[in-house]
């Protein structure tokens, strides 16, 4: 069986076609009519007159849309990568089911944040902070330190406070006080109410 | 012919359930024709637009359970323009006028607006069950309605529909004396429910058996719901995150070790890993679980609650499990029968992916595998003989791979010969989807193999007409047949008329149909309506013009090719409601 080579415009001409409407698929048989296909930003039919007249003297041609994806490896992701994005309804996930896996960026690039008020012992004001703007214990402790002035001591995730006057505790859903940094980062996001910095003296 | 009286017979029937069969007892003679229609309660009717309601209920008088289907399948993927149609509104309208007795209502792919809910809930004092499948149209306040007044209502499936919410407080309105629930699902909402009203509604449904929440309901709030409900056999979880050590979670795990009954779980609509073994007790029952919305679950914690679970049927569950997890299903879940993997990132490349070496996995492990969806990155022909060979159960098999014209990546070829094997090996095959690249010889392996196939799926695939004529030929028990973005023009359109009148529809999009074909078939086919679909968006030039999007006519260039086309069989002309980019040839 022959192999015919395999063109990259026809598979990209392919999926423009979804992109650009049913106006311009009459414009795609035969010749490559690249112009056509062209993936560009704008109004389907822009710039583009020649679009209800197919051709003319022109068949169903049928070998320029299946080709055997002969091609470099690399040649292909990048047609892969553009024609995945274009193409409608493709792969077929219903958009009830993409819209639920969806959610997570949503809700933080809107602005969800997990706003927490933090009080120190001896300070007459509170301090809030959003704890979705950190991805780990020691960036909270170390803006906590910045907030508040404190000369605290180092905290690592096996020895925990190193040498420090002040101890971070929070309140949690069942309204326990608990010491910052005993539980994985996600857990102590969902589960942090206020936070509070004991002094050294009542530890 | 009828040694019988009428009641005889009518008894005889009343054991004859299956809609096919029921419309065959209806064929024999006058006498059954007459006793069948006057004694069916069922009624299914799987294109809304194939007949009237008015004619149903004129040959149905005694309909209690009405079944709908609106929308073409391929409106799923956006494919079908959002105000295309599937009102249900007119049906109900129909029935309420001739005071039908309705009982239930089944409906999928439907435009379902409040105004309908409402009039349901006031037209059928007798209304129990409402199931809605993919529907849109309608938001909380036609809840509101339905809970409020329908008294015996015993079962309300929400299955993902896309609602408004209109915080309607909805579940408050099922008034005190409700007590007769057996299903609850509401998964699909995504307003804030009220908790308290959820937890004494439960208390006092001694019958629930399906209890399926939103993601609003929290983990604390399911443990106490739970309490009231020992005897659940089908829990959806909405929010799964809690910290562990916690009193609510200790609870929550004591709380499910006394579901004994528990044969179903999914939801986990928002799920912690750490969480996920409280539900370990419940898993050696388990008989279906869904994990398919549950992002964020690593493949080895997902493997862990796998190992549990050994008396699995159907198993739906995201692509990051791997082909290693799908290994594991194979070893664990000897009684598998219907198994979904989903796509958890569609458009990425994604490091956890499965591919053929996850299907024959399974193919080796589960050999009462009868249903399949795949959604993987690759396939081989060898792979898809292997299970052809292991698995010849097959009634739906349904293959994805997310390149649409991905060849076989060990020899370049196209995947026609693993298909063939699929249709030759699976003898009860009813519903098959293609992908990959395919060439007109899996058409010609599907025409002559595939004898029991009822519905195809075709995307990018064929090379010429010939494809499709195959199909059309071969397929005798073809009822749905959907195309994209495939060569197959007027040729394979026209080659056999009649056979459309024996299937219930087919779609045809983006494929080298030409508007001159559809109008001929139209004029050839009078009980066929053939829909041109054109709903380009307008043009810069209109726009500027103050233009109106163009109603979509008959007239044109009939060279033109068609973008999509839908046609189906049907009684009743037609239809009136078709909106503007919509024209009936």
């Amino acid at each position: 069986m022959v192999m015919r080579p395999w063109d990259p415009t026809t598979m990209i001409s392919c999926y423009a076609r979804k992109q650009n409407h049913s106006r311009l698929s009459m414009a795609f048989q035969g010749d490559l009519n690249l112009e056509a296909t062209e993936l560009r930003l704008g109004l389907p039919g822009t710039g583009d007159h020649e679009r209800r007249t197919p051709p003319v003297g022109v068949g169903v041609t049928k070998n320029n849309k299946r080709g055997l994806p002969e091609l470099e490896d690399g040649h292909r992701e990048e047609s892969t990568r553009t024609t995945k994005t274009q193409v409608v309804g493709w792969p077929p996930v219903r958009s009830y089911r993409k819209n639920c896996l969806q959610p997570k960026k949503t809700e933080s690039e809107s602005g969800g944040g997990v706003y927490v008020k933090v009080s120190m012992d001896g300070v007459p004001y509170l301090r809030k902070i959003d704890l979705k703007l950190y991805k780990e214990y020691p960036q909270l402790l170390k803006d906590l330190e910045e907030m508040f002035k404190l000369k605290g001591g180092e905290y690592s995730e096996r020895e925990g406070y190193n040498r420090s006057e002040f101890m971070p505790a929070y309140e949690d859903k069942d309204g326990d006080w608990m010491l910052v940094g005993d539980v994985p980062w996600n857990m102590f996001v969902t589960s942090c109410k206020r936070l509070r910095i004991m002094k050294g003296s009542e530890l | 012919m009828n040694y019988f009286p009428d009641e005889v017979i009518e008894h005889v029937f009343d054991y004859v359930t299956s809609h096919q069969d029921r419309n065959s007892i209806s064929l024999v003679c006058k006498s059954w024709y007459r006793i069948e229609r006057l004694s069916r309660q069922r009624v299914f009717i799987g294109n809304c637009y194939s007949i009237s309601p008015d004619k149903v209920i004129e040959r149905f008088p005694a309909i209690r359970s009405l079944s709908l289907k609106g929308k073409p399948h391929f409106a799923d993927f956006n494919l079908v323009p959002y105000d295309w149609g599937g009102h249900v509104y007119p049906w109900i309208v129909a029935m309420a006028k001739s005071k039908v007795n309705l009982e239930e209502l089944r409906l999928k792919r439907m435009v379902v607006s409040d105004e309908s809910l409402e009039l349901i809930s006031s037209s059928f004092a007798n209304f129990t069950s409402l199931v809605l499948v993919s529907c849109e149209g309608f938001t909380t306040n036609g809840l509101k309605a339905v809970a409020a007044n329908c008294s015996l209502l015993r079962e309300l499936d929400l299955q993902e529909n896309e609602v408004e919410d209109h915080r309607s407080q909805w579940l408050n309105h099922f008034p005190e004396s409700s007590t007769s629930l057996v299903t609850l699902n509401f998964s699909c909402l995504k307003g804030e429910i009220n908790l308290a009203a959820l937890e004494r509604l439960v208390a006092r449904s001694p019958n629930l058996k399906t209890l399926r929440v939103n993601r609003a309901v929290t983990l604390d709030s399911l443990q106490k719901i739970l309490s009231w409900a020992p005897q659940l056999m089908d829990l959806g979880v909405g929010s799964f995150i809690h910290d562990p050590d916690s009193e609510t979670f200790y609870k929550l795990k004591n709380t499910i070790v006394q579901c004994k009954s528990i044969k179903s779980l999914s939801g986990f609509l928002e799920v912690a890993p750490y969480c996920l073994p409280a539900i370990y007790p419940v898993c050696s029952n388990l008989t279906s679980l869904n994990l398919s919305y549950a992002l964020g679950i690593p493949a080895s914690e997902l493997i862990k609650l796998i190992r549990h679970c050994k008396r699995l049927q159907r198993l739906w569950i995201l692509d990051c499990i791997g082909d290693k997890g799908l290994e594991v299903v194979a070893s664990n879940c000897k009684d598998l029968q219907e198994l979904r993997v989903f796509p958890s990132d569609p458009f990425g490349a994604g490091n956890t992916v499965v591919t053929e070496e996850g299907l024959v996995a399974i193919s080796f492990g589960c050999k009462k595998l009868n249903s399949l969806l795949y959604f993987c990155h690759q396939m081989t022909n060898t792979a898809l003989i292997t299970v052809a060979n292991n698995c010849p159960n097959f009634v739906r098999f349904r293959l994805c791979i997310l390149d649409p014209t991905k060849a076989d990546p060990l020899t370049q070829q196209p995947l026609d010969e693993g298909f063939g094997a699929i249709v030759q090996s699976c003898k009860g095959l009813k519903r098959l989807s293609l992908s990959g690249l395919l060439t007109d010889k899996v058409f010609l392996y599907i025409g002559m193999y595939a004898e029991q196939l009822e519905m195809l799926s075709v995307a990018f695939a064929g090379n010429s007409d010939k494809g499709m004529i195959y199909v059309l030929n071969g397929c005798k028990k073809l009822r749905k047949l959907e195309v994209r973005d495939s060569p197959f023009g007027d040729a394979a359109l026209l080659a056999d008329p009649g056979k459309y009148e024996t299937m219930r529809s087919l779609w045809m999009s983006s494929c080298e149909v030409t508007l001159g074909a559809c109008k001929a078939l139209a004029r050839k086919m009078p009980m066929l309506n053939v829909e041109i679909i054109d709903d380009s968006e307008l043009t810069v030039d209109e726009a500027l013009c103050g233009g109106a999007p163009v109603a979509v006519t008959a007239d044109g260039d009939d060279k033109q090719k068609v973008e999509k086309m839908y046609l189906y069989r049907t009684l009743a002309g037609p239809r009136n409601d078709a909106p503007e980019f919509v024209c009936t040839l």
